[in-house]
């Protein structure tokens, strides 16, 4: 349970739910993609965040100090003990939905990570030194993305307006902070206005209006998810679930 | 029989035997060139991921235990470290060298040409025009992009400035 653990293990473990579920939603479009050159896009990123969530969820397990490895935590917790944010768990739904999420989650994870890599927390900031350079990558494929198609076609302008639309009600829950944040010394509250300035200047390229603020949906951190993520963990947990154990 | 001390302190041997480790994804280089290697000394080898999730990285610690092993170097350790984060910067000269030869175009240096926005055009390794153009920039594997030459018309990898 997500509620023992260290104050230093929930942020680790916060911070590899988040990079695994991003990849693992990503890595659906493997094979899906509208043009080769957007497929590989797709699997790369997914790649790179699944590459930090077997670090940062290592390092979980190394401080909750009971033996559970990366492979434990990704594949044998059930859906309760997900501490991602609830924004990586939306389904793609359509290109458009996908690059939104995606658009909204890498610069904030662009700045955490940033942020991290000068933290007093040697672990955690040799992680996000290196994964903030892939970071980079990440949000400037969704950017490009936003851009072309909001200022694309009536077509492509219309889902990437509906994209944005719908993510932007999970933006809210990327910069809530509680005492475990504060062990970890990063003020999530203070990388927002950073954030903010970031994606104000990509929708003014996309010509496109920034969403109207809503209620913001969170839950995610305390394992309160959408339904979707118990599907997500059905497929990609299947292996160990049905084969318990089973190692190749 | 020689003692594990004396064998382990022969770090020039050590180094002519990761010398011969092509790195699995890019086999025209060694892992000496890639600069995936840190250190080498009192007993162990320290070696750096280029990406987080590169999936090479296991394929390269097992080329690289087998290697030492073969050799003679049972005893030497590999250590692998995050920090810090290994850049393109470290690709050695003659690294770069190969990838050109093998049609890979070697990253831009320095920190202003890692700047994703002042993207310098890759040199084509087949005509040495710089009359190019960047395709995808994320390619085949996670370190390289693909680029196309207008000159000679053909396309071609380039590896990832990180
Ligand atoms: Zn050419």
């Amino acid at each position: 349970m997500a509620k023992a653990l260290p104050p230093l293990a929930v942020c680790a473990l916060r911070l590899g739910d988040d990079a695994l579920i991003c990849g693992q939603r990503l890595s659906e479009w493997c094979g899906h993609a509208p043009a080769l050159e957007v497929d590989l896009s797709l699997a790369n990123v997914a790649l790179d965040q699944i590459g930090q969530a077997t670090h940062f969820l290592g390092l979980a397990g190394e401080i909750e100090g009971k033996s559970r490895d990366a492979d434990a935590l990704a594949f044998k917790r059930d859906v309760m003990d997900f501490t991602n944010c609830l924004l990586v768990e939306q389904p793609n739904g359509d290109f458009a939905q996908t690059i939104a999420r995606l658009f909204l989650f890498s610069h904030y994870q662009e700045l955490l990570y940033a942020a991290l890599a000068v933290s007093k927390h040697e672990r955690f900031a040799a992680i996000a030194a290196k994964a903030v350079k892939e970071t980079a990558y990440h949000a400037t494929l969704a950017s490009d993305w936003v851009i072309r198609l909001g200022d694309g076609t009536d077509e492509s302008r219309a889902r990437m307006t509906a994209g944005l639309d719908w993510m932007w009600r999970f933006a809210d829950e990327l910069f809530e902070a509680d005492e475990a944040d504060a062990a970890l010394g990063v003020d999530k509250a203070a990388l927002k206005p950073a954030w903010d300035q970031r994606l104000d200047a990509v929708l003014a390229d996309a010509a496109l209006e920034r969403p109207a603020s809503r209620r913001p949906v969170l839950g995610g951190r305390k394992g309160r998810h959408s339904e979707h993520l118990g599907h997500l963990l059905s497929e990609m947990q299947f292996l160990q679930r049905a084969y318990p154990g089973a190692t190749w | 029989m020689v003692s594990g001390v004396a064998v382990i302190t022969d770090t020039g041997k050590v180094r002519r035997v990761l010398a011969d480790v092509p790195d699995p994804e890019i086999p025209c280089v060694s892992v000496l060139d890639l600069g995936i290697v840190r250190a080498i000394d009192a007993g162990r080898v320290v070696i750096t991921p280029t990406y987080s999730g590169c999936p090479a990285t296991l394929a390269i610690e097992q080329a690289i235990r087998t290697a030492l092993d073969n050799n003679g170097f049972g005893d030497v350790a590999i250590i692998t470290t995050l920090s810090p984060p290994w850049t393109t910067d470290w690709i050695t000269e003659e690294g770069r060298e190969k990838l050109r030869a093998y049609g890979i175009a070697p990253p831009p240096k320095g920190a202003n040409a890692a700047s994703l926005k002042n993207a310098q055009a890759a040199e084509c390794p087949r005509c040495g025009s710089s009359n190019t153009e960047e395709i995808s920039r994320f390619g085949s594997t996670p370190c390289k992009a693909l680029w196309r030459c207008k000159a000679c018309a053909e396309p071609f990898d380039r590896f990832k400035c990180h």
